[in-house]
């Protein structure tokens, strides 16, 4: 299906440049809420990567908070601000900070895995919500970045936000994708299915799920600077469990097949959203509610099977 | 009164709480093999109904008799009880069971969602009262400090509701019949047991413990949307310490959690709002499936 | 490559040494005093009723179990308590009782999993699916006779079918040693020589040090050259097909009675 080394590369500009080419149509509010949507996928990605070898992390906040708070600390303590800079070092700090928490998590499976990354998030949570000096409660508010020294306002930095979440948000996409079709990425369907065999073959699946892991947090993290500075303001509720679960429930929704879906999952939900929010502002979560139930009873393997289905129809093979 | 018997007696009351509002959730998994993410909400409906229901009776000439408003919150926790448990594991859970372990946890969260809502469409956002109970027993001295005696109460019901759930299973024939079934559905269901029926009378039995949970806590707060966020997750991790569907677990974990935040409060109130996370993870770190784990059968 | 080797293995060659392994679950006595030297390239079975301790034997020596007391030894380098992972790495592979194979992947998916897996480089970016590597996996397959199923998932596949997928995914890390844990139970009685028949062609000219679980005493007999009985976790003989098979304690304990209705001996 996808043996030609081009494929991964080709739907990427394809894709970027029908993101951009809509950034120029839709109104400022869109931008805003797709902007959002990008950055929570990416989070949600990182769910994907685990939910391929059969985990479920509950706690995928941890890394959207330590993004966001890097962006805003950053610039409030360093006067960094430009965008690339700050994604580079919100991935970093979750990079390493995952790289610790790797240790302990990759031996736990199922709900003690997911109760565990619920845990670091709380415990990230708490610590924040006490630390007045950085905000407390309250969080901080997080300056407006720069792009490589051009400094936007208004409309134009909203969509330079966009465009630039447009593109990192393809790019590790596309790298996801690689991985996933790549050998590691078959072992990791393999962990998920049976563990105890592919230790018999001679792999490491701690390994597997630590690195697993450790991208998720990657993602989580440029996803979390994205986020912080698309709203100017960072929180402690950015690590707050409900957060998490909204990323679980983008990733049940996209389920693991296809990484557009999970993109475009989350930008369903932001529209359902603010949809609710605005003709329902009660029961935004009921809405949530029966939609997930809907999903998991029609769509066992979320919308990206549905997305296979389509792609195979077209398929010649 | 020393810093050490404070945190004691504290612990114990928080402690107590902790074990009636996860109990519920333990024996959902033990038996049913589904964590129940709805029990948070189902604990709340617990608190709002109670709220309701005690309203009612003391506007209703229940001042004559206010020691009435205890039997009307264990009425009200039975109503949640017979009401929801066969609606949610009849007419939805049924249908998840041959799915996967993580499905149903979703399906669970997703029925926590409804519930959320429903209980803003049925009472409203702004917050009741029902403390007329929690008062109605006056207070203890303990040295110089006065503690409600109600909280006390909280520690009667503990260990009543524990002592009822662990002779229930272990002494009578029909806790005989729920134990076979958590040993082998399978088997069971070929040795002749309604095992459709144990489930549902078990579910029934977690969601009245976890509406109990919220009857006794409502005359103690404000009844208001997000209580049931917070107690989730406080349930969830007592479960966890104590090993996934273990009724002494739970109440192990429940102690352990409750001497730690009492502890916390006392002598590093910072650490307050994620002391129990910590608790988890530490527990997990040197137990990795909890204090009491199920046995898993050999696999190869 | 492979130098001629005498049939049986060359006994001042040992490659697989147990000495004093005992294994109890609770009351159970699964191992009790096992000590066996095997010869390298020899092909052995193991005997046995159910719950004699064969699979626990196999299990102690892959490092799925860690035997309470007593050492085992590969190539001299002492493996007692490893985890399964590294000692496959060294070259001591095994296949299932129950096929553990992944479910929801196809059987040529299975394939290239463990071939990725036997390459301890496996990659982030080479695809899994690249024209050399559906090669070789399509190749093994192929010696298995079973490359028809190759886009079947496990649920679609006959029993003979997941057992051999079991092996041929033992066999992919090109071991030293390989262990089967009864290759030939819940496959039609015809097909049990073919399905060894093809095990061995497989293993042929690598020197493959072979021992496999079987309750066949005709299979026993035709493919190894030497047997280890066990009764209650002991190895009651260890010998030759034909002497083990006029051993008095092995037709009280194994052959006859109890075992004939347990492992089907006598068909
Ligand atoms: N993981 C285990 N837990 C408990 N008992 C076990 C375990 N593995 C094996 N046993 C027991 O050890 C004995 C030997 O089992 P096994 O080695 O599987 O026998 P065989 O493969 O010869 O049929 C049996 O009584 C079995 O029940
Ligand atoms: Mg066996």
């Amino acid at each position: 299906m996808m043996n030609s080394r081009f494929f991964v590369p080709l739907s990427c500009v394809i894709i970027f440049s029908a993101l951009v080419g809509i950034g120029f149509i839709i109104p400022q509010w869109a931008m805003f809420l797709a902007t959002m949507a990008l950055a929570k996928g990416l989070v949600a990605l990182g769910i994907v990567i685990l939910m391929r070898a059969g985990l479920v992390s509950f706690g995928q906040g941890l890394y959207f908070c330590i993004g966001a708070y890097v962006s805003g600390l950053m610039a409030n303590w360093t006067g960094i601000t430009d965008i690339i800079l700050l994604s580079i070092l919100g991935i970093l700090v979750s990079v390493i900070l995952a790289t610790v928490c790797a240790k302990l998590l990759s031996g736990y499976r199922g709900i003690f895995f997911a109760m565990l990354t619920l845990s670091l998030s709380m415990i990230l949570y708490g610590a924040l919500s006490k630390m007045s000096m950085i905000g407390g409660t309250d969080g901080l508010n997080v300056s407006a970045p720069t792009f490589l020294g051009f400094a936007p306002e208004g409309r134009a930095l909203g969509f330079s936000l966009y465009f630039y979440t447009c593109l990192v948000s393809v790019i590790a996409g596309g790298f996801i994708r690689v991985y996933f079709n790549s050998e590691r990425g078959l072992t990791a369907l393999a962990i998920r299915d049976n563990e105890l065999r592919v230790e018999y073959l001679g792999s490491s699946v701690k390994s597997a799920i630590s690195a697993g892991y450790i991208m998720a947090a990657a993602v989580g993290g440029l996803g979390g600077v994205i986020a912080g500075l698309a709203i100017g303001h960072v929180d402690p509720e950015y690590a707050y469990w409900t957060t998490s679960g909204e990323f679980v429930f983008v990733a049940i929704l996209s389920g693991f097949f296809s990484i557009t879906a999970v993109f475009a999952s989350s930008i369903v939900l932001e529209i359902v959203r603010s949809f609710s929010n605005l003709y329902f502002p009660n029961t935004w979560q009921l809405v949530l509610g029966v939609f997930l139930l809907i999903v998991i009873l029609l769509l066992p393997n979320g919308l990206g099977s549905l997305f296979n289905k389509l792609r195979r129809r077209g398929d010649s093979e | 009164m020393d810093l050490l018997a404070v945190i004691l007696v504290d612990g114990l009351i928080y402690g107590a709480w902790l074990f009636i509002v996860s109990v519920g959730l333990t024996l959902t998994f033990g038996v049913l093999n589904i964590l129940n993410m709805a029990h948070g909400g189902l604990y709340a409906i617990g608190a709002y109904t109670t709220a309701t229901a005690v309203g009612i009776y003391f506007a209703n000439g229940g001042d004559a008799f206010p020691l009435g408003s205890y039997a009307v919150m264990v009425f009200a926790a039975l109503l949640v009880a017979v009401v929801l448990g066969p609606l949610l594991e009849r007419g939805l859970l049924r249908h998840f069971y041959d799915r996967d372990h993580v499905v149903i946890v979703l399906v669970t969260y997703g029925i926590f969602l409804i519930l959320e809502d429903v209980m803003k469409l049925i009472w409203g956002v702004t917050p009741l009262f029902v403390s007329e109970p929690y008062s109605l027993l006056g207070n203890v001295e303990m040295g110089p400090l006065f503690y409600v005696t109600y909280d006390f109460l909280v520690i009667g019901v503990a260990i009543v509701a524990g002592l009822i759930v662990w002779y229930v299973l272990n002494r009578t024939r029909q806790g005989k019949v729920v134990l076979a079934v958590i040993h082998d559905r399978e088997m069971s269901r070929t040795m002749g047991v309604n095992v459709n029926k144990v489930f549902m009378v078990s579910f029934m039995a977690g969601v009245f413990l976890a509406a109990l949970g919220g009857a006794l806590t409502a005359p103690m707060i404000s009844v208001s949307p997000g209580i049931s966020v917070n107690v989730i997750i406080l349930a969830f991790a007592v479960v966890i310490i104590g090993g996934l569907g273990s009724i002494e677990g739970a109440a192990i974990g429940a102690l352990f959690v409750g001497i730690a935040r009492a502890a916390s409060v006392h002598m590093l109130p910072a650490a307050e709002l994620f002391i129990i996370y910590l608790v988890m993870a530490a527990v997990l770190v040197f137990r990795p499936e909890g204090l009491f784990p199920k046995t898993e059968a050999r696999k190869i | 490559m492979s130098t001629p080797e005498p049939p049986g293995g060359n006994p001042d060659d040992i490659v697989l040494q147990a000495k004093n392994l005992n294994k109890a679950f609770g009351a159970v006595t699964a191992a009790k005093d096992v000590n066996v030297a095997v010869p390298r390239g020899a092909v052995w079975s193991l005997i046995g009723s159910n719950g004699a301790g064969k699979t626990t034997f196999v299990n102690m020596v892959t490092g799925y179990l860690r035997p309470d007391s007593g050492t085992i030894l590969f190539n001299d380098k002492n493996i007692t308590g490893m985890e399964p992972r590294k000692i496959t790495r060294l070259g001591i592979s095994r296949s299932f009782q129950i096929p553990q194979l992944c479910a929801e992947l196809t059987a040529l998916d299975n394939m290239l999993v463990s071939l990725g897996s036997a390459n301890e480089q496996a990659s982030f970016f080479r695809s899994a699916h690249s024209a050399d590597s559906v090669a070789s996996a399509t190749e093994m397959l192929e010696r298995f006779r079973i490359v028809d199923y190759r886009h079947r998932t496990m649920a679609e596949l006959p029993a003979g079918v997941r057992k051999l997928l079991d092996i041929a995914m033992a066999i992919t890390g090109d071991p030293q040693v390989l262990l089967l844990d009864e290759p030939t139970s819940g496959v039609a009685a015809e097909e049990k020589y073919p399905l060894m028949d093809l095990v061995m062609e497989a293993l042929e000219g690598a020197n493959v040090t072979v021992m496999f679980v079987e309750h066949d005493m005709d299979i026993v007999a035709r493919y190894s050259q030497r047997v280890l009985a066990f009764y209650d976790g002991q190895i009651i003989a260890n010998d030759t097909p034909d002497h083990v098979m006029q051993d008095e304690s092995v037709r009280r304990f194994v052959t006859g009675g109890a075992a004939a209705t347990a492992g089907g001996a006598s068909c």
